[in-house]
């Protein structure tokens, strides 16, 4: 603001010396300073405006409705007071694991964040990456305007789902070309995942235009990115690059083309496995040739196994499934896993077939593999580590592999179902909901504590189905009914906080309701 | 939420009121509105009849009878004791610009802190609090000699206005009495009825955190006059009044002498608040200031004045942001207080995306301090503080 000059500045030097040192009382320096001070406020004038900021693009998107906006501001404020506040949570439902689904729900009706929200929104992303890009997307255009403002969110402006807006139009070839020469790596990323979405022949030729100079990691990263859409058509770009100076990158394309099974790759690996497995028993490699060499396998095993064990797994692990069956004179993968194998070899055999079927995506192979959920782990035909079966899991079709895991549970209890429960659709419905609850119950009435379920509790928070309520009730008066007896305040406590949770998820999905 | 109406009772021994019973039915009501309102019971509406009955009876017995000899004496005792402290208070002015405001950074704080003890000795808190102020300024970066100066020279008037007081014609001698610090009686003042729109309300803590200070500002629609309603409350406990932004109640506002005319207390409210549809009307840069210029004529220490800005474009800039009329090159620098305003400033600029907006705030010497904004397209509130 500027202001009537005059001699203010000679009464403020004035003051800094003080009037010993200038002839003049303090009195009337004082009377002189008031009636400058008044003058000077009274006469303020606007100033200059600044150079203005460039309008925000429009977003077309609807706001949710009044009733969900207050949802998410509450949401988001309790995010930060939970940070605060610490301690216990005691039967108050868990927020913060209701607002990715809040965002995720948001987002598949096609809403846009109330502007007034964005800022706390960005906060929130930049507290919580896995919040990034649903809330990123939420934000829409106005958060990437806001985050060209603000150092603190810039993460907002750096690649990735929702942050791409500096993507040219993909019909404009000069500047696909030119983003694709002199951008950043995570815009050159994204810019090869729009293409590939498009026309995934384009995503290979660019890619072929500056192969020979990118540097080795970075060729890793983009030979990675082929992961998502990978088809028939990406062939022969794989296969060249199984002679690449990299001996990563050889065999990511290696392991890319074996869970293409039409390649001419998987092809030879057939060839090679099928010689070595068969009804008549299993003859693992006798050497590792220059072809396997170059088809990916690594010739090196680690520390404490067989070289040809170790060659004989990986060609397994590469040969179409689909191969077996003519193989073994046409029986079906169950059949073939229950024959008895050479000793010493089952495992082995096993576990490169697991690893098959999830490269391949072969739910009947996955399903064999997996066997009976009741039977005891050790038992089964194919594995018994959890990890690998949560992998299995996660090839069969929803409504099995909810099935499937609602049967372990049952048989098992919830102390190892964390990572199966991982991988079902979410919410939990019908019978496998049901199973978690009776299990909860059962671990209840066992005399455990609550925490030690505290991962499936947190699971449960987030996926299971809102009409289960109903059946936690019960156990929650179950759980009051003996609550002085030890571990029994507690459990009624986590029952409540799991309902009140669920019923919460159940309002704040029923109001975002679809746009009209 | 709003302590008037409506009513509620609970048999529990809650000694929070509302107890959480009843702020759980609140809540319910304002999640899900009501089915339609059953027939009350008869406990029901006795007593609410006993409180219809209860507010109808007006304040009778609060007419005390007033010893009207013994309120002078004491109103002369207490004139007496300000006028000790000022005296003392106009020699220590005197000092600091006799030996110059240059030895003030190293003199510090504490001088200025057995001043303001004697203010409150002298029973003229708002001297205290001023020269407390006064004492902060070495400490608070460049320009802090003009800043100081201007505080003293303001202290030093208000002063000698205390002094001449008895002279002093009857709104301006209210001014300095309030901003001496003696509390005007609350019930008199002239009484404006109007629709007051609730433009903002936030708290403050006083710097040793033992009152939260909460201020309301009002804006009649039919008469456009600006009012603040300030209530108190103790560490921890937010004050009673509550009065959500954009809320327009039909009231009695009753406006205390003195301080530009901008202190009033609420009285008899007439109807139940309903909200505002749409935002207030906004006027440029230019008259914001020009206001707040016109209101200095009648408290030279007022420093802000209550303005609804608009349409103006917020602009972010490296060295504090500033509101731009959307039409033409004036604009207002934004007067930033603590870390709140910050989050504050960043919802403005999300609402405004580059656009205009209306914005509600206190427009002073230090700059513009937004406090509410209106959605551009819905019109709705949102508090920026």
């Amino acid at each position: 603001m500027e202001t009537l000059g005059g001699d203010w500045e000679e009464l403020v030097g004035a003051a800094l010396l003080g009037t010993e040192r200038r002839q003049g009382s303090p009195e009337a320096l004082l009377d002189a300073a008031a009636v400058q001070t008044v003058r000077r406020r009274a006469g303020l004038r606007p100033a200059e405006a600044g150079p203005r900021p460039e309008p925000a693009p429009r977003d077309p998107r609807p706001v949710p409705p009044e009733a969900a906006r207050r949802r998410l501001a509450q949401l988001l404020a309790g995010r930060s007071a939970a940070a605060g506040g610490g301690g216990r949570r005691g039967g108050a439902p868990d927020l913060t694991e209701l607002l990715p689904q809040w965002l995720a729900a948001a987002g598949r009706h096609g809403y846009r964040a109330p502007a007034a929200l964005v800022p706390a929104l960005l906060e929130a992303a930049r507290a919580r990456t896995d919040l990034r890009p649903q809330a990123l997307a939420l934000a829409g255009a106005r958060g990437l305007w806001l985050a060209r403002l603000n150092p603190d969110w810039r993460f907002a402006l750096r690649g990735g789902p929702g942050g791409a807006g500096a993507l040219p139009e993909l019909t404009d070839a000069a500047g696909v070309e030119r983003l694709w020469q002199e951008g950043l790596f995570a815009e050159r990323v994204a810019l090869l995942g729009a293409v590939r979405a498009q026309e995934p022949a384009g995503a290979t030729r660019l890619l072929a235009t500056t192969w020979a100079t990118e540097r080795a990691e970075d060729r890793l990263m983009f030979l990675d990115s082929l992961r998502v859409g990978l088809s028939e058509g990406d062939e022969p770009f794989l296969e060249a690059a199984l002679g690449d100076r990299s001996r990563n990158v050889r065999a990511t394309a290696a392991e890319l083309l074996s869970a293409l099974p039409g390649s001419a790759l998987a092809g030879r690996m057939a060839e090679r496995a099928l010689a070595c497995v068969g009804p008549e028993g299993v003859v693992p490699p006798a050497e590792c040739d220059a072809g396997m060499l170059r088809d990916g396998v690594v010739k090196r095993p680690p520390a404490g196994r067989g070289e040809r064990a170790w060659w004989l797994g990986q060609l397994v692990e590469a040969a179409p499934l689909s191969r077996w069956r003519e193989r073994f004179g046409g029986l079906d993968p169950a059949e073939i896993l229950a024959r008895p194998t050479a000793e010493g070899w089952a495992e082995e055999l096993h576990a490169a077939w697991c690893r098959a079927a999830v490269r391949q995506r072969d739910p009947e192979w996955s399903k064999a593999l997996l066997g009976s959920a009741a039977a005891p782990p050790a038992a089964g035909p194919g594995t018994a580590s959890i990890a690998e079966r949560a992998k299995l899991l996660s090839v069969l079709p929803e409504g099995e592999r909810a099935a499937w895991v609602a049967e372990f549970v049952r048989a098992h209890g919830l102390s190892e179902a964390f990572q199966l429960l991982g991988v079902c659709g979410v919410p939990w419905e019908g019978v496998l909901g049901r199973a978690v609850v009776d299990a909860l119950d059962a671990a209840r009435d066992a005399g455990s504590y609550p925490w030690s379920f505290s991962g499936v509790m947190g699971l449960a928070e987030r996926c299971l189905d809102p009409a289960v309520a109903g059946a936690l009730a019960e156990a929650d008066a179950d759980a009051d009914a003996d609550a002085d007896a030890g571990a029994g305040a507690y459990w009624a406590e986590a029952f409540q906080r799991l309902s009140a949770t669920l019923r919460l998820r159940a309002t704040m999905l029923t109001e975002l309701t679809p746009p009209p | 939420m709003d302590l008037t109406g409506p009513a509620y009772k609970c048999s529990c021994p809650s000694r929070k009121f509302p107890c959480k019973h009843a702020l759980g039915l609140l809540l319910l009501w304002a999640a899900e509105g009501l089915g339609e309102p059953a027939e009350a019971p008869d406990w029901a509406s006795q007593w609410l009849a006993e409180r219809a009955a209860k507010a109808a009876r007006p304040a009778a017995g609060a007419a005390k009878p007033v010893d009207e000899e013994a309120a002078r004496r004491r109103t002369e005792r207490r004139a007496a004791r300000v006028g000790a402290g000022v005296t003392e208070l106009e020699q220590r002015l005197a000092d600091l610009l006799r030996g110059g405001l240059a030895g003030q950074e190293q003199t510090g704080y504490a001088g200025w802190e057995e001043t303001a003890a004697r203010m409150v000795d002298a029973q003229a808190p708002g001297l205290a609090a001023r020269v407390r102020e006064l004492g902060t300024i070495p400490s608070c970066g460049p320009g802090w000699p003009a800043r100081m100066l201007e505080e003293a020279a303001l202290l030093h008037l208000l002063d000698r206005a205390w002094l001449g007081v008895s002279a002093l014609p009857e709104p301006l001698a209210a001014t300095v009495r309030s901003r001496v610090g003696i509390p005007g009686a609350s019930g008199e003042g002239e009484a404006v009825r109007d629709h007051w729109l609730v433009l903002s309300q936030y708290d403050s803590v006083s710097a040793d955190g033992r009152l939260t200070t909460r201020r309301i500002w009002l804006r009649g629609l039919g008469s456009g006059r600006p009012a603040l309603v300030l209530d108190f409350g103790p560490p921890g406990r937010p004050p009673g009044l509550a009065l959500p932004v954009g809320l327009v109640l039909e009231a009695e506002a009753r406006f205390r002498p003195g301080s530009a005319g901008l202190r009033a207390d609420l009285g008899e409210r007439f109807a139940a608040a309903t909200p505002c549809a749409r935002a207030p009307a906004g006027v440029s840069t230019e008259a914001a200031l020009e206001a707040y210029g016109a209101a200095l004529r009648e408290d030279p220490w007022l420093d802000s004045w209550p303005v609804v800005l608009g349409p103006v474009v917020p602009v972010p800039g490296e060295l504090g942001w500033q509101l731009a009329d959307a039409e033409g090159t004036s604009a207002l620098p934004v007067a930033l207080t603590g870390a709140r305003s910050r989050s504050g400033l960043w919802q403005l600029a999300a609402l405004s995306g580059g656009g205009p907006v209306t914005v509600f705030g206190e427009c002073g010497h230090r700059g513009f301090t937004p406090l509410t904004a209106w959605q551009p397209e819905t019109a709705e509130p949102v508090a920026l503080v």
